[in-house]
């Protein structure tokens, strides 16, 4: 009887996407309950499968020539996919829930919830899947489903530009992906994980072959996890709903890429190059989108750099040869950073769409209950104790300070950069005069959306703790931290946020020169040197400077021979190439 | 059974010419074909190499011609195209201006023209089937095109009809290179004979270079592609969609019949140029596809690059990239087919296809968004469509030939160049969705009454077309199993231990 479960894990929301895009599409409320209703019942599911440690799934041929290749159509119940499942289908749920509220007044609601439901099927597959290729269709179909979501207001002409970039941007790494898929059939004749690893020795014994294919496999974590130098699309990303920011742009989708590395981590910990170009990316974009974080005014662009920042510290994790240190974070991320969206996005409906933090302000008195969960998000986040990320970013701290001290240096300032911006976004959203019309008269959000939030709150405070970590994350926790670590984070800290309080206070305006934040953000070669800009343009047009010229230069000279051999092509004078 | 399917469409033609009311009798005539399209894939024998379904009737016992039609799985696949696709761009047609009876007349010559070449086991009628369906294309758009129509029929004839008389040459010669004892038109004795070794090696390398050099103007290979874009941008709709997603296969088709199993030799031989020139077909036809202003020329261009994927499957002369080189021409004909079709409704609708001129239909068409998006990434390769079974077969297919763990071969290359025009394509794509249906609606759209959503009757092909790529993306195994046994005699696995 367990077997089928894991099936219906996978199948619910799928089949909840079919019958809400062939037959509700007109009956909003019914479209929506038919998706939260799929998604409980994955909820409900995985949670069973959880309890049963010896859960068990039959497995089906996807594509099968025998004597040729295999690739099987089959699902992994390790503790780490099922402790994933209940976590996916968990902050699914709750997101669907807050969704009602969110987008109850939306002409595209169904469209919202099918859309939704697609997204928790692909997911919940890469979560389940137990081979390379299950695994890639997953992959795509999260990218399909973000460019759907980050799309959902398609008429707008940012949204759908971030939509477009989203999709190419994960494509470029999913190149990278396959080719190392690729190689790792070739080399093991399997794509299957569990062979894979019987046969990992064809490949340690070509070292070179096996650093390749390690890094070819990054780069798909690269785009999914928008690590530098592929992180460009996340920012942007913040186009779509904020409950999608939420699930996908930060809970879920964008950890997808750690929860692959930590899949194959039996791989990639094969070759220690690999490992130590995964975790300086990791570092530097860590520290990249933090010091970029520091001056942006959109509230959701903050929270996006912030989560680049904290997917930089997994990768980080992942590159220092942890797999626990990355998933403990990846959990505690999950719970205070969807936490942190939902609570923005109760801001920013109350306040009808505004996003600059600078037009909020005092909203400590009218929000009250979003200005406590968002702050109990907001301490999980900068690593305060006794919260949930105090714990999570302790331990890869911990582990750099063993294992590299460059890293650790760099890890720890960027400890110090978050506070800082954490405490900004903070003082400046929530304290002070309100200062403008909509702020002062801003009403708390309904049930449904504050619900959710409690609920995470109360997860985000309780989820660092040993006992929860050990006994429901199932994951082994090393204990023996330095004192110096959790001294020097807590250092840090009180200096970031005390450096934040002092600057911010009772400001209306940013009060650093602009020289400064050319300094911090022109200097990291992005384009915009002011927010405003960016919610605009985004930071893409300087980054793909030459590769867009290269290709620019080249599609011209393909078009002008082109044309040469046609007679009413258009000119070759004026090409539209674009990203 | 399989002549049904073959002259159902041909009397039909012949009756509407007649005076038959034009569009029952077509959609009539193309729902039968269908269904027993289906009949015959359900009764299929699974898992059998040799040809069913076989009648076979003698013209010139001397020169061993005789009329013999039959299916393997390789051709049923094709015939299973050609079915689709023929009832939905029949259903797609609609009411036509001028010469409506001719209109209709045509398209099922086409139809019923490919289908013939597809399941014809004897050279010459394989040809002459491929003659019969290229005329009406010709017409089709001298007649009912737009735009620049008369040079794009010129062009496309001119093209074609070189195409198709290097294609006799090679197989004028290929008949005679087989020794008079065993001289035949029938393509299972051929292959006897070509699997014995009565075909000199040397033949072997004339043939293939005039087959690959003929089907390949046929199938719009880099440098011979130019002709494509053209001619579908200027035919009307349902006449693209019969030509770019069923007839440009007759080519592909004819290399997996012939080149690959009766010339191994040739393949050989030519496989470095054939893989030049597909890689010009997916980088070189990729770029200028991103650069392309008009959605009918961008559609146009992304069906020659496409070719290239398919190409390198064929190239890769292993029963994986074969297999894929299939699921992919049948998954491109259905996208491809349903991708012309809105891009026709919108230019009923819109007046134009300038991308730049466009922008927003997805709000007040959500329909046609819905369909044209589900064709675009389709296109694109988006796993759940069986474009990508058919993508990820090929790259498999063609990564492991010549496979050494220590350097990168000339496939390896190409697979490498091959899987950055996965990249290419969603640049392309994903461009055109944008600025058709993504953003806000120009301002000399406000208050079009024309710009309506499609007619509700027209969700009945999109649906059987998405229908069918969503079922073999999801199931590849089904459609795989059917293909696989076709190639297993001559094919083999190609991977070192």
């Amino acid at each position: 009887m367990t077997s089928i479960f894991p099936w219906i894990i996978l199948l619910a929301p799928l089949l909840s996407t079919a019958v809400i895009t062939l037959f509700t599409l007109r009956w909003k409320a019914l479209s929506s309950s038919i998706s939260i209703a799929a998604v409980l019942v994955s909820f409900i599911c995985s949670c069973l499968i959880f309890a049963h440690s010896t859960a068990a799934a039959a497995g089906l041929t996807w594509i099968g020539i025998s004597g040729v290749f295999q690739v099987p159509f089959g699902l992994t119940l390790d503790p780490l996919s099922r402790t994933m499942a209940v976590l996916v289908s968990g902050i699914g749920a709750i997101i669907h829930i807050y969704s009602l509220g969110y987008m109850r007044d939306d002409e595209g609601k169904s469209r919202y919830f099918a859309a939704l439901s697609l997204f928790m099927f692909a997911m919940l597959g890469i979560v389940l899947g137990n081979n390379f290729v299950m695994l890639f269709i997953f992959w795509e179909l999260v990218g399909f489903t973000s460019y759907v979501l980050i799309g959902h207001w398609f008429y707008r002409d940012a949204a759908a530009d971030a939509a477009k970039k989203a999709f190419i941007t994960t494509r470029i790494g999913d190149f990278g992906f396959m080719l190392g898929i690729l190689m790792v059939w070739m080399g093991t004749d399997s794509v299957v994980f569990t062979e894979i690893a019987q046969r990992l020795w064809i490949l340690t014994s070509h070292p070179a072959f096996l650093t390749i294919a390690a890094l070819l496999i990054f780069c798909g974590a690269v785009g999914k996890s928008a690590q530098f130098p592929l992180h460009v699309w996340l920012p942007d990303a913040m186009e779509g709903p904020t409950p999608i920011s939420a699930l996908i742009h930060a809970a879920t989708m964008v950890a997808a890429g750690v929860y692959m590395l930590v899949r194959v981590a039996f791989i990639i910990q094969a070759s220690p190059t690999a490992l130590l170009v995964i975790a300086w990316v990791g570092t530097i974009t860590a520290v990249m989108a933090a010091l970029i974080a520091t001056q942006q005014n959109d509230i959701k662009r903050i929270l996006a750099y912030s989560t680049l920042s904290q997917l930089g510290y997994m990768v980080m994790a992942v590159g220092l040869a942890s797999n626990e240190a990355a998933i403990f974070h990846l959990f505690t991320h999950a719970f205070f950073k969807a936490l942190l969206f939902l609570a923005a996005g109760s801001v920013i409906v109350m306040l009808h769409h505004e996003q600059n933090i600078w037009k909020m302000g005092g909203l400590s008195r009218n929000l009250p209950i979003t200005f406590f969960t968002f702050l109990i998000g907001a301490l999980a986040l900068i690593g305060c104790p006794p919260f949930s990320g105090f714990f999570s970013k302790d331990a890869i701290l911990a582990l750099a300070y063993e294992r590299n001290t460059p890293i650790f240096v760099v890890g720890l300032f960027t400890a110090f950069l978050t506070a800082f911006y954490v405490m900004r976004l903070l003082v400046i959203v929530f304290f002070g005069k309100s200062r403008s019309e909509i702020a002062r008269k801003s009403d708390e959000s309904p049930f449904v959306m504050t619900g959710p939030l409690i609920v995470l709150a109360l997860l985000a405070t309780i989820g660092g703790f040993t006992f929860f970590a050990r006994n429901f994350l199932a994951l082994p926790i090393e204990k023996e931290v330095a004192f110096l670590v959790p001294a020097l984070a807590i250092a840090v800290l009180i200096l970031g946020s005390g450096l934040a309080i002092a600057t911010y206070r009772n400001r209306t305006s940013e009060p650093l020169s602009r020289a400064f934040a050319l300094f911090l953000i022109g200097g990291l070669s992005m384009r915009e040197q002011w927010a405003e800009q960016a919610v605009a343009h985004g930071e893409s047009a300087r980054y793909y400077g030459w590769p867009k010229w290269g290709i620019y230069r080249l599609t011209c000279f393909c078009l002008a021979w082109e044309s040469s051999f046609s007679s009413t092509s258009p000119s070759s004078a004026d090409v539209g190439v674009e990203f | 059974m399989v002549l049904f399917i073959i002259f159902c469409p041909i009397v039909a033609a012949i009756l509407i010419m007649a005076g038959a009311p034009a569009r029952k009798t077509a959609l009539v005539a193309s729902g039968l074909m269908f269904l027993t399209t289906l009949f015959l894939l359900v009764s299929f024998q699974r898992g059998q190499r040799d040809f069913q379904h076989v009648t076979s009737f003698t013209i010139s016992p001397e020169w061993h011609l005789s009329f013999t039609t039959g299916l393997d799985g390789l051709s049923l696949a094709m015939v299973l195209l050609a079915a689709i696709v023929t009832l939905a761009a029949v259903w797609f047609a609609g009411r036509i201006d001028k010469y409506e009876n001719a209109f209709y007349a045509c398209l099922l010559f086409i139809s019923g023209g490919a289908i013939g070449a597809f399941a014809s086991i004897d050279l010459f009628f394989f040809y002459a089937f491929h003659e019969l369906a290229l005329i009406p294309t010709f017409l089709l758009i001298g007649i009912w095109g737009r735009d620049n129509r008369v040079a794009a029929a010129w062009k496309i004839t001119i093209y074609l009809a070189i195409g198709s008389f290097i294609l006799l040459i090679g197989l004028i010669l290929l008949y005679q290179s087989v020794p008079v004892t065993s001289r035949s038109f029938d393509i299972r004795a051929l292959t006897v004979a070509a699997g014995s070794g009565q075909i000199s090696a040397d033949a072997q390398r004339h043939i293939y270079l005039l087959l690959i050099i003929g089907f390949g103007i046929l199938i719009s290979l880099f440098p011979f592609h130019t002709w494509a874009p053209e001619a579908y941008a200027s035919a009307p709709a349902p006449a693209t969609m019969l030509h770019a997603g069923v007839l440009k296969k007759f080519g592909l088709y004819g290399l997996l019949r012939l080149a690959i199993p009766l010339l191994p030799e040739g393949a050989r031989q030519w496989t470095g140029l054939l893989v030049v020139l597909l890689l010009g077909n997916i980088i070189y036809v990729g770029l200028v596809t991103i650069a392309q202003k008009r959605l009918d020329w961008m559609l146009g261009y992304s069906s020659v690059m496409h070719m290239g994927y398919i190409f390198l499957g064929i190239a890769s002369a292993s029963i994986l990239g074969a297999t894929g080189a299939v699921v992919l021409m049948f998954a491109h004909g259905l996208s491809i087919a349903l991708l012309f079709a809105i891009a026709g409704e919108l230019r009923k609708r819109t007046d134009t296809l300038i991308l730049d001129e466009l922008g927003g239909l997805g709000k007040v068409m959500p329909f046609a968004g819905l369909a044209f998006g589900l064709g675009a990434f389709a296109a694109i390769g988006l796993p759940g469509f069986a474009n990508f079974a058919g993508e990820i077969l090929i790259f498999f297919g063609a990564f492991q030939n010549g496979w050494e763990m220590e350097r990168f071969h000339i496939f390896q290359i190409a697979t490498v160049l091959g899987l950055w025009g996965v990249v290419i394509s969603a640049v392309y794509m994903l461009r055109a969705y944008r600025k058709t249906f993504m953003g806000t609606l120009p301002e000399r759209f406000r208050g079009w009454k024309e710009l309506v959503d499609l007619r509700p009757a027209l969700r009945v092909p999109v649906t059987l077309l998405v229908g069918a790529l969503l079922c073999y993306g999801f199931f590849p195994q089904s459609f795989v199993r059917i293909v696989v046994p076709a190639f297993r005699t001559y094919l083999t696995a190609n991977k070192q231990p």
